[in-house]
């Protein structure tokens, strides 16, 4: 018997640890997206134990939806990496100043 | 220890073992395939929880198709790592710092036996011909049908923006402009000359 707290926790630490590979990688635009896709990871698993646990499938149907968005989201968003790599050559984000004042 | 607490456990610490290293290894196509362990752990995990079509799902679009295109994104530029890096362990106890104590709150609030097996037992397992994926599409295409509608739409945004994004007209391939062929006229291709006829010296 797992109880819910364990897949709650669990999803804690895999936000935890994407929100670290904010900091660390944060130049890395590449990484940047995979630190945002184990977010969307973590959050998805709450939504699920929560509708196995509460006995409410409306949880899965918004799961559906964020893997809908997070994959529009990490299409455009390498996009939009090629683009800005066409352009500039760099995909580092401290090169990336041309709007700096 | 039963074995399903085995399973959950074992899957767990390789979904952590896996993120861990997506955000820490140096090599950004190495980092692609640890997310791709995670994914498939997180997929092992949801059909635990008995969400079996979210798992199929996540291993299709997720492994099949999102992963892929980081791979072919990675492989196709051309990144010099080693800028990247700069300031990694200049930032790591302070950004490991976070983390933990990130961690340690949201533990300190899920695990206070709020969430425990006494306040929300574990449901009863499923009949055996019960269908999830027949569960998730009544309730997707009845209560949800609207919101499912959007979701397309979404997806249809992401597509054409994707495209737009990354079309670009090389300046050096010949293309044909059909508008100006059909447009042309006789007089800007035939030119009548009058020359004088030539004379026998």
């Amino acid at each position: 018997m797992i109880p819910l707290s364990h897949y709650l926790i669990l999803g804690a630490i895999l936000f935890s640890i994407a929100v670290v590979g904010v900091f660390l990688n944060r130049k890395n635009l590449v990484i940047l997206l995979m630190a945002i896709e184990l977010m969307l990871l973590a959050v998805n698993l709450n939504f699920v134990a929560f509708a196995h646990y509460l006995g409410d499938i409306s949880g899965q149907v918004f799961v559906f939806f964020v893997l809908t968005v997070a994959a529009a989201e990490s299409a455009i968003g390498l996009a939009i990496l090629v683009v800005v790599f066409r352009n500039r050559r760099t995909i580092n984000v401290e090169d990336l100043d041309t709007l700096k004042g | 220890m039963e074995f399903k607490q085995f399973i959950f456990y074992f899957f767990a610490a390789v979904l952590v073992f896996a993120a861990t290293m997506v955000i820490t290894v140096k090599n950004p196509v190495k980092a692609a395939l640890f997310l791709v362990l995670a994914f498939f752990n997180a997929a092992g995990l949801w059909l635990l929880l008995q969400a079996e079509f979210l798992a199929i799902v996540l291993v299709l679009v997720y492994v099949g198709a999102v992963m892929v295109l980081f791979l072919f994104v990675v492989m196709m530029l051309d990144i010099n790592i080693a800028r990247l890096r700069e300031g990694f362990t200049r930032y790591l106890p302070l950004g490991g710092a976070v983390a933990v104590l990130l961690a340690a709150e949201m533990a300190l609030v899920l695990g206070s036996g709020r969430f425990g097996l006494e306040r929300v037992p574990e449901p009863a397992g499923l009949a055996a011909d019960a269908s999830n994926t027949r569960a998730l599409g009544r309730l997707l295409y009845t209560t949800y049908a609207y919101p499912f509608e959007l979701a397309a739409l979404v997806l249809l945004v992401a597509i054409i923006a994707a495209i737009v994004l990354t079309l670009r007209r090389r300046k050096d391939t010949k293309y044909q402009d059909p508008g100006r062929q059909v447009r042309v006229e006789r007089s800007e291709r035939v030119r009548l000359v009058k020359m004088p006829a030539e004379k026998k010296s």
